[in-house]
């Protein structure tokens, strides 16, 4: 148990990782992972590459939503921008480049490109907030989304059939099952997690989190509004965009139905029943998001005893108990998952004096 | 030092402030008194550059400044307060006095995300800075880890003077910063304000409604009353005089 952090010098009392706990929870789940990728079946591989690529997406989003305070409800549109621009600059530029270098040049490419996308969309974040913002972050999506599917690019991406997509190579090894993409998909989401939680103990993070909780206080700091909220979004648009370069590589075909609002919804629902503005919140809220359908699917199986004329309910009664979840979370821990460990970890602390 | 020159503000039909001048000398504290709604705050919002003034201008350090927006103005060397506390509140105390020096550091995006030299080398700077400067000298170390909504009034009010100070300002505004308080944290607030006068030769501007304080520590007070500046002069001139008394206490019927 630790119940102090005794420190001698500033630079010990900076780091991410401040006590033995935090360095030991953060080595037990690469351990973890990496057992995960070694050992679990390829359903369990599948379903963690599902949440790795979320993952990514969500701390993307976190960024905005929940440290810079900025509503959004349009980020599955970057998360297509990031994916289609991936299969269009394989069309475009394949040929010209060895293999693999490709996928390195795509991923960059993707995460420029909708980083680019994200300062326009950001652009409303100026002059409107809250829900207004929301509204015209919704608004990006269905942009996004109608100019994929256009008869006029379909040469490019497919139009409403969607795409093909490239098998990722790096430097000749190509990564061609589901369990050499694990590898990738993890190790991008980890550092892509330690990345953003470097940049929140700087003076950028720090300027998001006063843009939050007090704007014009934040501008008498020195911080331009101006300047910072889009660096936020094209931030958050960014990992949105790393997360559908590997969407795109990882799934053998890409539709642009898959980044509709829908997708946009169970974003922002993850970061809610995770925890906005923590930097566990993406991680938790993920891992519910997609744990609990796929516990519903067994629990159906189970109970139905694979009737298949049964089969028709499975998913509005998955719809439903999604739905149900999050009324939950806003009701009940509106602050997320993060809130119930927090107050475990407390009662572990204090124990046996208080709980 | 910090000069504003026949400043007017309206919203509507309302006017603000009108013909407001006065000079804040270096290294000295200024009051600005007056009764509720004298504009005070107003005029303080033009000169942090909230407000847009219809006329006039804010000059700082012998250069007109009315151009700058907020932003600018804290880079140049500005720092405020707020009559009500604008702490960030989902942050430590620590974080929010780093965001004090916002302005002075400039690690880019990159060195931000990996955290390695230059980056790191800043805010471990930083950090320094501020124990040594800030947080020492407002005896506020025993509070730094805690979070802004656990602390009593009268700290919040302390890490507020704190975090501006972090920014190294050469004009500081004090806009009510006692209060609310009582007479021991008042006393406090007083002596940490003298002291920031005398140790960093900070120029102060101070609005306020604790006479006792102005009068004792302020070397010149401004007095507005209804936008217009009635009077201005050391604290005993402008106690004798008779509009100052009128506004105040109401003249005989």
């Amino acid at each position: 148990m630790i119940t102090g952090n005794l420190k001698s010098t500033y630079a010990a009392d900076e780091q991410v990782f401040d006590n033995r706990n935090k360095k030991l929870f953060f080595a037990a789940c690469i351990l973890f992972l990496v057992g995960l990728g070694l050992f679990a079946n390829d359903y369990v591989i599948l379903m963690a590459c599902r949440m790795g690529l979320m993952l990514i997406a969500v701390v993307g989003l976190n960024v905005v939503v929940g440290y810079t305070g900025q509503m959004s409800l349009g980020h599955a549109a970057f998360v297509a921008v990031g994916a289609y621009t991936t299969v269009v600059f394989y069309h475009l530029v394949g040929p010209y480049f060895p293999a693999g270098i490709m996928t390195i040049l795509a991923f960059a490419v993707a995460i420029a490109v909708s980083a680019f996308v994200g300062l326009i969309v950001g652009l409303p974040s100026l002059r409107v907030k809250g829900l207004y913002l929301a509204v015209a972050t919704l608004a990006a999506n269905f942009i996004v989304i109608f100019l994929i599917e256009q008869d006029l690019f379909k040469p490019w991406t497919g139009g409403m059939v969607g795409t093909d997509t490239p098998t990722p190579n790096l430097f000749g090894w190509e990564l061609d099952t589901k369990r050499e993409m694990y590898a990738m998909i993890t190790t991008m989401a980890v550092l892509m997690l330690l990345f953003v939680q470097n940049l929140l103990r700087t003076r950028i993070g720090r300027a998001f989190i006063a843009i939050r909780d007090r704007d014009y206080s934040a501008e008498i700091m020195g911080i331009s509004l101006l300047r910072y909220k889009l660096l936020s979004f094209a931030i958050s648009a960014g990992y949105c965009g790393a997360a559908g370069a590997l969407w795109a590589f990882f799934f053998a075909r890409i539709l642009p139905e898959q980044f509709e609002l829908t997708l946009s919804l169970q974003l922002v629902a993850a970061l809610i029943v995770g925890g906005m503005g923590r930097t566990m919140g993406p991680v938790f809220g993920v891992i519910i998001i997609l744990l609990v359908p796929e516990l519903i699917k067994l629990g159906f199986g189970g109970l139905t005893g694979g009737d298949a004329s049964m089969g028709k309910y499975r998913a509005p009664l998955q719809e439903i108990a999604f739905g149900l979840l999050i009324i939950a979370f806003l009701m009940f821990e509106p602050l997320g998952l993060v809130a119930i460990t927090d107050r475990i970890l407390r009662a572990m602390n204090r124990w046996p004096f208080a709980r | 030092m910090l000069g504003v020159k026949d400043i007017k503000l309206t919203f509507g039909g309302i006017t603000a402030l009108s013909g407001v001048s006065f000079e804040a000398h270096k290294g000295e504290i200024t009051g600005i008194i007056g009764p509720n709604g004298a504009g005070k705050t107003s005029l303080f919002n033009v000169i942090s550059g909230f407000y847009k003034p219809d006329t006039g201008v804010v000059s700082y350090e012998g250069r007109d400044i009315s151009p700058l927006t907020p932003d600018k103005r804290a880079a140049a060397g500005i720092a405020r307060t707020f009559q009500n506390i604008a702490l960030f509140r989902g942050m430590s105390v620590l974080d929010n006095i780093k965001l004090g020096g916002h302005s002075r550091l400039n690690t880019g995006f990159w060195s931000a995300g990996f955290y390695l030299g230059k980056a790191q080398r800043e805010e471990l700077a930083l950090r320094k800075d501020i124990e040594e400067k800030v947080i020492d000298f407002l005896e506020i170390d025993h509070i730094r880890k805690a979070p802004i909504t656990a602390l009593p009034y009268g700290l919040q009010k302390r890490v507020e003077l704190a975090r501006a100070l972090a920014m190294q300002p050469k004009v500081l505004l004090l806009d009510e910063p006692v209060a609310g308080m009582n007479r021991e944290e008042t006393g406090d607030m007083a002596r940490f304000i003298l002291d920031i006068q005398e140790q960093l030769g900070t120029t102060i501007l101070l609005v306020e409604h604790d006479m006792g304080m102005v009068m004792d520590i302020c070397s010149k007070v401004v007095v507005l009353n209804f936008g217009k500046q009635i009077a201005a002069g050391t604290p005993a001139e402008v106690q004798a005089n008779p509009d100052v008394i009128a506004a105040y206490l109401g003249t005989a019927a």
